[in-house]
């Protein structure tokens, strides 16, 4: 049970920091943060005490194997995370080129 | 091995804290590296190699596009008051976080104890599947072959991300 | 974007090739050792940044590099709809079909259609993050000009 608490914990933080900052690049980086405790759940669901990394050996089967199907969901996840990032730092630079700043207030105050 | 992990989970805790509030936005960044390569090392733990691999690279590549866009920038954050917009938002958040804890609690309860998985869905998965697929690596097996259609979904996902980034990123000058 | 020293080249000659065969190794024996298409379409990519950051934008012509990489993604992509398709009409007629015979469990010529689609799929996503940076670094470099 703790592992998934402290888990939880990690998502937390990423949160507070997503609602509570004006820099753009900490608001990627406190997404950047949720996204990896995501990735660390459906890793810690799929665990057995005592299992082995499932490749199979023909020349020993019937070994028990951790479960396989929640580390296939995790790999399509980590790259479409790579391309959500990709595509916010683009933003930002775009952004950073026109206003010459960072912070979120100023440039809703700047705007029009 | 439960302590093994509860102790890179609280180093990947800290280190997501210094992250935020740190005063040097080059510093962040590196700083964001320690969450990272921490989840590289917790799945190594939790036997899962091909997840390591694939984050490990992607986690660099991750690193290289947001330091080319801080370097040429002012890098230092400047530091204001709270003012009355802050407390209302430090509001809301403590009221979506408390709702988040209630379905946290209700959904922990019933999850099994780490370590005992009971394979519900993966025991169809995993019997014969070397036979049926032909692929010693069943990750890849399950990946490419029993559930293909969210390989072709992700590939869709990242030519779109692409056209995105070169739209946004495109100069024209006036001719 | 100038380049860097001599012995930042020097070491790029020797180790961007040995980058890009361990990369071309893991696409290949993706369905018998960890890894795969993405891991190592990824490790490809690498190779060709390391490439274009020690040696300068001024060496290498990139406007061309990008319009041939993003035509490169586009048809990769093609392909692996094209052999998912072809499953609609070879064997037992569903989509996503495992038409090819599959040898014995450990060979390298095994697997079915397994090994096609990790190269297709290593190819894309090499070309995609190699065209991310690309457009990234034109892009810096128009604003200083």
């Amino acid at each position: 049970m703790i592992p998934y608490v402290m888990c939880f914990l990690l998502f937390l933080v990423g949160l507070y920091g997503l609602i509570t900052q004006r820099n753009l690049i900490k608001i990627a980086i406190s997404m950047s943060i949720m996204e990896f405790s995501t990735f660390l759940f459906f890793a810690l669901i799929g665990y057995i005490k005592g299992g082995v990394a499932p490749i199979v050996n023909p020349a020993e089967p019937d070994k028990t194997y951790v479960d396989p199907l929640p580390q296939a969901i995790v790999l399509t996840a980590i790259v479409i995370g790579l391309a959500t990032t990709a595509m916010l730092m683009a933003v930002i630079i775009r952004l950073y080129r026109k206003y010459k700043t960072f912070d979120i207030r100023e440039i809703n105050n700047l705007r029009g | 091995m439960e302590l093994a992990i509860t102790i890179i989970i609280a180093i990947m805790i800290l280190g997501a804290i210094y992250a935020i509030h740190a005063k040097d936005l080059l510093s962040a960044i590196i700083t964001c590296g320690i969450v990272g390569y921490g989840l590289v090392i917790c799945f190594l733990l939790l036997k899962a190699p091909d997840l390591a691999i694939v984050q490990i690279v992607v986690e660099t590549i991750t690193l290289i596009i947001m330091v080319a866009v801080v370097l040429d920038s002012s890098r230092e954050e400047r530091y204001a008051k709270l003012d009355s917009k802050g407390y209302v938002n430090a509001a809301i958040g403590l009221i979506v976080v408390l709702v988040l804890l209630y379905f946290f609690r209700s959904a922990a309860i019933s999850l099994d104890v780490f370590g005992e998985s009971n394979l519900r869905m993966a025991s169809a998965y995993i019997n014969g599947a070397a036979e049926k697929t032909g692929s010693a690596n069943l990750v890849t097996g399950v990946v490419f072959d029993f559930r293909g259609y969210d390989t072709l979904g992700e590939a869709t996902v990242l030519v779109t991300a692409v056209l995105g980034v070169l739209t946004i990123l495109r100069i024209r000058g006036k001719k | 974007m100038k380049g860097m020293t001599v012995i930042v080249k020097k070491t790029t000659q020797l180790l961007a090739g040995l980058i890009f065969m361990y990369g071309i190794y893991i696409i290949v024996h993706g369905h018998l050792t960890p890894g795969g298409g993405f891991a190592g379409g990824v490790i490809i990519a690498g190779a060709f940044i390391l490439v274009i950051l020690a040696f300068g934008g001024d060496f290498l012509n990139l406007q061309k590099e990008e319009v041939g990489t993003t035509v490169r993604e586009n048809i990769a992509v093609l392909f692996v709809l094209m052999l998912a398709v072809a499953g609609l009409f070879i064997g037992s007629k569903a989509f996503f079909n495992n038409y090819l015979p599959k040898g014995t469990v450990g060979e390298l010529v095994s697997a079915g259609v397994l090994p096609l689609y990790n190269i297709f799929v290593g190819i894309e996503v090499a070309s995609s993050i190699l065209v991310i940076f690309l457009a990234l670094v034109i892009f810096k470099e128009e604003d200083i000009k």
